[in-house]
């Protein structure tokens, strides 16, 4: 049969060409298909996430502040689920069927594959009932989560929230699986990875029926859960209560820092909320009616709020125009309403007394001095030059800085510099006359109450500050010696003599317009600010430290339309120093009024 | 010289593949079963310890077939024939039902599936019938003989229930061919019996396959020669390549089918633009009808099965086809194997290391199912290793056919060759998603007794014709 002996070559081909087809979606399957691999992941392994509990967080004296409390979360891998009573657990969860499809469609939507949170939170008793009937709802499981309690219902915006983690942070870090909790806000935020741990996983094989076979690898790829380290504050739990008791009805904060390390006794934004609202299955709900709420609670006033500093900002140009030397301890200047309104008080001899009456013609005059150095003919581009000389010392003073103090949202303020104006007016078409305001606080410049703060320790410490921070020790780590070091200022400290001179005034003596802080048995200095509101009544301001030789608080009071800063701001700076210093009331009268009076922000 | 040592004259490399292919299986089939609990090797209470015995015994049979003098094959072929053919129908009347077909005798806890054996049996049969020197395929008396000889068993095992192994008679079309049917004739029947299997699977694959075994028939047949017919290969590289690129990639497209119809047409168009310069209108013409037609059929097979029919229709046809009734779901099966195997990656997971398989995903992963295990532990290179033995085996089958004086011992190459070719493609296709699932083993590799020996037997035999091609002349 010789004519078909080339048949064997067609008959070779057609075989090869079937292997070939073979080996080609043999490659697409075991190379190419990812979806195969991760539902053999799936289907055969059973990895169980062992959830760390989450730091606890105590105050700067050991005073458990949060703590964890268990919860379960039932989950779902959809694509192992199988038919099964939807009814039941229906009822079990106390939700209508309509509801269970919506989940199921939600937690699809996100894998077929991976597990998603099926249901929240089961309370205890529903827990009881389910766990008895898992067994019947093939690809549903229960995790263990940690929630969060509060020993007391303070400092909200410190320690800020936990919450399910967002789909684009998912993406972004691979260390979450959907439906974990994050750190939202506060130093949940801030120091999320410290405080969360490492989640352990143990890895069991299962057979079709779901039965657990045994361990995966005897183990081998089996982690641990590292518990969370627990965070120290800085602040103290009874300031940092009293100060928002303070506050109560009004709008606005209080930052004390500790000017020999930088410490945050107190943090208080007003309005404030419970922390525990934004916990559990109401979470939701309440976070949205907080979101909406017209006095905007959510917002942390004490860093991310900046406002015009009003007088306070004084002692700031006197600094500047004393170490610029176009100023000295005795310089006079008339109280020339005719450049600028002021209020009634004797002449200012010299800086110190100025600062007392904080006169604001005086101040004008300084900042002019400063502004219009004469080193050209042309008051613009004059004005141009001294305004960038003056705007690199001011910043010295911890001013347009975002303070790294352990929380997220620090806004950093606004030194207005030439660059500003420029793009404000135009090159060269701004001078002294045009920026006149800031002299005496007003004006484009804002500062945040922290840096109001920071910028009193300053002055107490007469020249340098420590970074102001609020966690003073993770777990058992030694402190951040970063934050515990000496941040010197370009200023002398004998300039800073001549300031708290005139704080000392401001409080202690007559015509000083801090009289409401004095504490009989203390030195306390001070400096009020009225910083001018376009939009409604004047905010009140007002910074202290105390005891004047040997300083232990440096404070910053800021209540929104409160007025004149010497009758609001300083009584409640007073309190909250005889609290910090005394750990009594004086005046309890005073503490009464203050408590009481409800001071209506108007926007 | 004549005399000298049969064990001189054997062809040791395919026995060499043979064994190797016998220790994989059995390694896997290990690993399929493998429990901590059960880790001796020699536990006769688990399948790989019976295994062991089925091998012993296997390689006892091929040595007994070894030292029968092979005129004993040709000499005793009806006979055999007649004894397969008695034991399938006893085991109409005896047998015992398993997996809804009554294929299998049951001798206390030993089982027996007669089919197996009768695939030698035809073997032979076919081989003496073609090999009469008064056979010819344009005789009416030859062809009703092979009829006979072949559709007597495929219809006694349909009668079982037992499709998978019926169709494995189909695959004789390939001696057909080789012994001078015409070529019209084969590709007819064979692109039917192709179209047989896939018209059940409603992918893609299909599609594209269909076109590609198209592109094939056209260029065999319209014997275009030099310039068109390389014209014609290049086409239907670029065509294969093409397709195959996109449909690993077409996750990138959102409509695979579009996609596949577009390219299609395209390059069909293309082809036959060429082929009207160059060639005859007949030829244009032929290629039309093929190519539509065939597509035609899958497509009106599909539509008919899917939109058409009822679901108990659906199911009594693809109960008839064999096609396992799957209790987890349509597919589960084959969803599990591909799973399995697609776990497996490059380098698989290693030796006892496969989850799927070993955690009962995947069932009769030591049988029919035993590529599963291959492909997950050994991933890309251990089962491309395995077929690279199937293939390098079969095509030397074939080529050691083609040397032999003897037409019986040709013919009956071919068949071996055909059988082990049929046996590996639709099982490693099932396993993968390719074919349907029919349950039939593969060749060396799965669990049992009847298996292993029959394809020992249908092996050794030829190994026995091969090594006396001197002296067997008819």
């Amino acid at each position: 049969m010789k004519k078909y002996d080339n048949r064997k070559y067609y008959i070779s081909a057609i075989i090869l060409f079937f292997i070939l087809t073979i080996i080609f979606k043999l490659i697409n399957l075991q190379i190419f298909d990812e979806s195969l691999k991760i539902s053999a992941e799936n289907n055969s392994q059973r990895r169980i996430t062992e959830y760390p509990a989450r730091g606890l967080i105590y105050d700067r004296n050991g005073n458990l502040m949060v703590y964890n409390e268990a919860a379960y979360d039932l989950m779902l891998i959809p694509k192992k689920m199988q038919e099964f009573d939807t009814l039941s657990l229906c009822r079990d969860l106390n939700i209508d069927i309509s509801d269970f499809y919506t989940r199921l469609e939600k937690c699809i939507s996100y894998s077929r594959f991976r597990p998603s949170v099926f249901y929240k939170q089961i309370t205890a008793q529903q827990y009881s009932v389910l766990q008895e009937h898992l067994f019947k709802y093939p690809g549903f499981f229960v995790q263990n989560r940690t929630l969060r309690k509060y020993t007391s219902s303070i400092a909200a915006h410190i320690l800020g929230d936990i919450g399910e983690i967002d789909k684009e942070t998912l993406e972004k870090n691979p260390y979450y699986t959907g439906g974990d909790y994050i750190g939202k806000s506060g130093v949940e935020k801030y120091y999320e990875n410290e405080l969360r741990g490492k989640k352990g996983v143990k890895i069991f094989l299962v057979d079709v029926h779901n039965n657990i076979q045994g361990s995966y690898m005897n183990g081998k790829y089996d982690t641990v859960a590292i518990p969370g380290k627990d965070l120290y504050l800085t602040i103290d739990s009874t300031l940092q209560a009293y100060g928002e008791r303070l506050m109560k009805n009004k709008v606005g904060s209080i930052v004390a820092i500790d000017p020999n390390n930088g410490e945050i006794l107190a943090l208080v934004s007003s309005p404030t909320y419970d922390p525990q609202l934004l916990v559990g299955r109401n979470r939701g709900n309440n976070y949205d009616s907080l979101l909406n709420a017209r006095s905007k609670p959510l917002i942390n006033r004490a860093i991310s709020s900046t406002y015009p500093p009003g007088s306070i900002f004084k002692m700031a140009q006197a600094l500047v125009g004393l170490q610029e030397g176009v100023l000295n301890p005795n310089t006079y200047y008339p109280c020339d309403v005719s450049l600028v309104g002021c209020h009634g008080h004797p002449p200012a001899q010299g800086v110190a007394r100025a600062i007392q009456y904080s006169c604001n013609p005086y101040f004008y005059m300084v900042f002019r001095s400063l502004v219009q150095r004469r080193i050209e003919k042309s008051i613009f581009k004059d004005s141009r030059i001294g305004l960038q000389m003056w705007k690199d010392k001011i910043t010295g003073l911890g001013f347009d800085k975002a303070f790294d103090i352990g929380l997220p949202g620090v806004n950093k303020g606004l030194i207005p510099g030439p660059d500003y104006y420029d793009r404000k007016y135009g090159k060269y078409r701004w001078a002294f006359s045009t920026i006149y305001s800031l002299g005496i606080g007003q004006g484009e410049v804002l500062v945040s109450p922290l840096q109001m703060a920071n910028f009193c320790a300053i002055i107490a410490n007469r020249g340098y500050y420590y970074n102001p921070h609020i966690v003073k020790q993770i777990g058992t780590d030694s402190v951040d010696r970063k934050n515990y070091m000496k941040i010197f200022t370009p200023f002398d400290r004998k300039h800073f003599e001549v300031i708290i001179e005139g704080m000392d005034y401001a409080v202690n003596e007559d015509y000083g317009t801090g009289r409401n802080a004095i504490i009989s048995g203390m030195r306390v200095c001070g400096k009020t600010g009225t910083a001018q509101n376009p939009h409604g009544k004047d905010h009140s301001v007002f910074i202290a430290f105390a005891p004047k030789d040997e300083p232990r608080i440096a404070i910053a009071v800021y209540v929104e339309n409160a007025g004149f800063g010497g009758v609001w701001a300083a009584p409640i700076a007073r309190l909250m120093i005889e609290k910090y210093l005394l750990d009594s009331i004086i005046d309890s009268d005073l503490e009464k009024r203050i408590i009481e009076t409800i001071i209506d922000a108007k926007q | 010289m004549r005399n000298s040592s049969i064990f001189k004259r054997l062809d040791w490399i395919s026995i060499l593949i043979y064994l190797l292919l016998v220790l994989i299986g059995w390694a896997n089939i290990y690993s399929a079963v493998y429990d901590e609990s059960h880790s001796s090797i020699i536990d006769l209470s688990q399948k790989y310890g019976k295994q062991l015995i089925w091998i012993g015994a296997a390689l006892l049979l091929a040595f007994v077939i070894l030292i029968i003098d092979s005129k004993f094959y040709s000499s005793f072929a009806y006979v055999l024939y007649a004894i397969g053919i008695l034991l399938l129908i006893a085991v109409l009347i005896f047998g015992v039902e398993i997996n809804a077909s009554k294929s299998w005798f049951q001798f206390g806890t030993f089982r027996m599936q007669p089919v197996e054996f009768t695939k030698i049996t035809v073997c032979l049969a076919l081989a003496q019938a073609m090999s009469s020197r008064f056979f010819s395929l344009n005789d009416t008396n030859s062809i009703i003989k092979i009829g006979i000889i072949l559709f007597l068993p495929i219809f006694l095992i349909f009668i079982q229930n037992d499709t998978g192994s019926a169709l494995v008679f189909f695959a004789f079309i390939f001696v057909l061919y080789r012994e001078g049917i015409s070529k019209e004739l084969f590709f007819t029947g064979f692109v039917l019996i192709v179209l047989f299997l896939l018209a059940m699977l409603t992918n893609l694959e299909i599609l594209l396959l269909v076109v590609l075994i198209a592109s094939v028939v056209i260029y065999i047949i319209s014997n275009i020669r030099a310039i068109q017919a390389q014209i014609m290969l290049y086409l239907f590289l670029l065509y294969s390549s093409l397709s195959l690129i996109f449909y690993f990639y077409s996750d990138i497209f959102t409509d695979k089918l579009l996609l596949l119809i577009i390219i299609n047409i395209t390059l069909n168009l293309l082809t036959m633009l060429i082929l009207y310069f160059t060639s005859r209108l007949k030829i244009i013409l032929l290629y039309f009808v093929i190519l539509f037609g065939v597509s035609g059929f899958v497509l009106s097979v599909d539509y008919i099965f899917n939109k058409i029919l009822q679901p108990h229709q659906q199911n009594r046809i693809t109960e008839f086809l064999g096609i396992t009734d799957d209790p987890l779901g349509i597919g589960y099966n084959v969803n599990q194997s591909k799973i399995a195997i697609g776990s497996g990656g490059l380098t698989g997971k290693g030796f006892l290391q496969g989850t799927q398989t070993k955690y009962n995903f995947v069932p009769e992963q030591s049988t029919d199912f035993i590529f599963c295990t291959i492909g997950e532990e050994w991933g890309l290179l251990g089962s491309l290793s395995v077929i690279f033995l199937y293939t390098f085996l079969i095509l030397r089958i074939i080529f050691r056919s083609e040397k032999q004086r003897s037409s019986f011992s040709r013919i009956y190459g071919y068949g071996a060759a055909s059988i082990l070719f049929f046996h590996v493609a639709v099982n490693i296709g099932m396993t993968i998603g390719l074919t349907p699932v029919v349950g039939i083993p593969l060749p060396f590799l799965s669990y049992g007794g009847s298996s292993l020996w029959a394809f020992t037997i249908l092996l050794f035999i030829f190994i026995k014709l091969d090594s006396d091609r001197t002296e067997n002349l008819r």
